[in-house]
């Protein structure tokens, strides 16, 4: 293994990213923080909604977040420098095993997962106001679960830019990321489901719900969520399949 | 020392449609639908090499002439990684490209066809994180990137977005970065299409400049001046088979006679072949239709006389002479029939 060429890699996106910061903070905040203000200030002050939903709300919005920003940071470069620029050949011929260079994206996409769910936080306690009670009783915990969390977006992000060509983009956004938004029990927990039956064991194909669940339990315990130890298994397994699946698609997408 | 490369018996079969690098024209690649019975849904197959073995020498400029979709950057990809061989083996010097890919990496530099510059860097940078891919170190980068930038004309944009660049800065900026980490090998796929002829030039200087330092070059051209005025040896491909090897002036005394004279008549009875067989100094004559005759002979203009007279005794009218002194061109056309713009 050589470490130095990895380190080049993860550089390179590295300094990439940090000169597009501002697009990207802008990209990964906006849209969190409008969804905190509509659901926790506008509807709880109004009164349609009890105070107690922000408590339900951030942790979902947290992880929403962190899926979107981790597949957004790996799929759609992914998906520019495969086409017809093959910008990524340079990086492929670096002297390092092909599947590095895969992990290199994930370790970069996990990091920009971590930073947009983590500035959620202050954020979201800005726009909602008081209220909002977090519990960070188990920190070691948390972290468990953010990884895990910024570990499945990243290895999803990168199965899915192997999969995806640049003229499906659009079609990616609304069949795959829309629905795992609306069913990812973001905005509700799970256990709200149940008078719809189907539905409440379908949508446990979705990661999103284990993230969102997961964060909940460890930042709201108080509002209702799946168990903590299920959650983490269930991560753990979503989690190694995207990484194998991930790492067999790019080495294939890597070579004709 | 030089490194040598050595490729046995390479076959390619591309299932899905080849890269575009590899992909050229396209149209010459010989298509075949695979009739498996157990298939369900038939795939085309397309034969990008079959049964391609050749050795480079340590050190020498090697060019590999054929037209589009021949199969030269199918070659190429396969010696940089870059495409799995269906069947065969090549080496890099001792390492087994396809099972020893690292070592075989760190040995080579790879000039695409189409530049593939890392659009989210600078110039400067593409060079400076090439380097660090290739573990040099901070001082060794910059003292690398400042002299390649000079050397390529760069140094006035090196610190602009790559995307901005025109075909020609792209062009040199890939030299330049396949250049950087000094490998022993490098690998040009048409280096010189779409370069004005004074970069062109340039060019040709840097790559034997390159050569000098016991660097092995391997290139693919389909411009016959090029392959002649650069190469130490080539291989001539067409339909993913080398079908002649040599030293560009071997290659061109190969050629029975070495002139070709194109002629065209209104129609080409067989007398009038005999005729043309019978003329001084003429070795071999080949019709492919019946107005058209390939004539190979050891002059060209002073035969033109005794044609005219062979055509006018047949009572045929002569349409059309074009005289090509021996050149690879004409290689070419002898060994495959069809000229390499075909």
């Amino acid at each position: 293994m050589n470490w130095k060429t990895f380190y080049a890699l993860l550089s390179r996106d590295g300094h990439v990213a940090r000169r597009n910061l501002l697009p990207m903070l802008l990209q990964n905040l906006l849209q969190p923080l409008l969804l905190t203000f509509v659901f926790g200030r506008v509807l709880t002050t109004s009164g349609m909604m009890q105070t107690g939903f922000k408590n339900v709300l951030l942790p979902g919005v947290m992880a929403m977040s962190m899926i979107i920003s981790g597949v957004q940071a790996v799929a759609m470069p992914l998906i520019a420098e495969f086409q017809f620029t093959r910008e990524i050949e340079d990086r492929l011929l670096a002297p390092i095993a092909t599947a590095w260079l895969g992990i290199a994206k994930i370790v970069t996409g996990m990091v920009q997962a971590l930073v947009a769910g983590l500035v959620v936080i202050p954020a979201a306690w800005l726009m909602m106001g008081s209220d909002v009670s977090i519990n960070l009783g188990h920190p070691l915990l948390f972290a468990v679960i953010c990884l895990l969390v910024a570990l499945c977006s990243s290895a999803g992000g990168l199965a899915l830019g192997c999969s995806v060509g640049q003229t499906q983009i659009g079609l990616m956004f609304s069949l795959i990321i829309a629905p795992m938004m609306m069913f990812g029990c973001a905005y509700y927990p799970w256990s709200f489901l149940t008078p719809f039956p189907v539905l409440k064991w379908a949508v446990l194909i979705n990661p999103l719900v284990y993230a969102s669940e997961g964060l909940r339990g460890v930042l709201a315990p108080k509002v209702p969520h799946i168990d903590t130890l299920i959650v983490l298994a269930a991560l753990v397994v979503i989690d190694a399949f995207f990484l194998a699946l991930g790492l067999s698609k790019f080495e294939k997408k890597a070579v004709s | 020392m030089g490194i040598g490369i050595r490729i046995e018996n390479l076959r390619k079969v591309y299932d899905t449609p080849p890269p575009s690098a590899a992909r050229g024209g396209g149209f010459s690649f010989t298509a075949q639908r695979s009739v498996g019975p157990k298939e369900k849904k038939k795939k085309i197959e397309v034969v990008a090499l079959d049964g391609v073995s050749f050795e480079i020498r340590p050190g020498e400029i090697f060019g590999l002439l054929g037209p589009n979709g021949a199969g030269k950057s199918t070659t190429i990809g396969i010696l940089t990684t870059r495409t799995r061989p269906t069947s065969g083996r090549a080496f890099i010097g001792e390492f087994d490209v396809w099972k020893q890919q690292v070592p075989a990496k760190r040995m080579i530099g790879v000039v695409p066809q189409r530049p593939n510059l890392d659009f989210a860097l600078t110039a400067r940078e593409i060079l400076l994180f090439h380097g660090a891919y290739f573990c040099q170190s901070a001082r060794e980068r910059e003292r690398r990137t400042n002299e390649l930038l000079e050397k390529f004309k760069l140094v006035d944009r090196a610190d602009h977005m790559v995307r901005g660049f025109s075909g020609g800065m792209m062009q040199r900026l890939s030299i330049a970065r396949a250049m950087m980490h000094d490998p022993e090998v490098l690998f040009l796929d048409e280096p010189s299409a779409g370069l004005d002829p004074q970069t062109r030039l340039l060019l040709w200087d840097i790559i034997r400049d390159y050569n000098r330092a016991g660097k092995t070059i391997v290139l693919t051209t389909h411009y016959m001046d090029e392959a002649d005025a650069l190469c130490d040896r080539l291989a001539i491909i067409d339909h993913g088979r080398i079908i002649a090897e040599g030293t560009p002036r071997e290659l061109k005394s190969s050629i029975p006679g070495g002139y070709l004279l194109r002629l065209r008549f209104d129609r080409l009875p067989d007398e009038l072949m005999t005729g043309l067989r019978s003329l001084p100094g003429v070795t071999e004559v080949h019709s492919s239709d019946h107005v058209a005759a390939d004539l190979y002979a050891d002059r060209g203009g002073p035969l033109i006389a005794g044609i005219a007279s062979a055509a006018q005794e047949a009572g045929v009218t002569l349409c059309d002479v074009h005289i090509a002194e021996p050149s690879l061109e004409t290689l070419f056309l002898h060994h495959t029939g069809r000229s390499l713009r075909d």
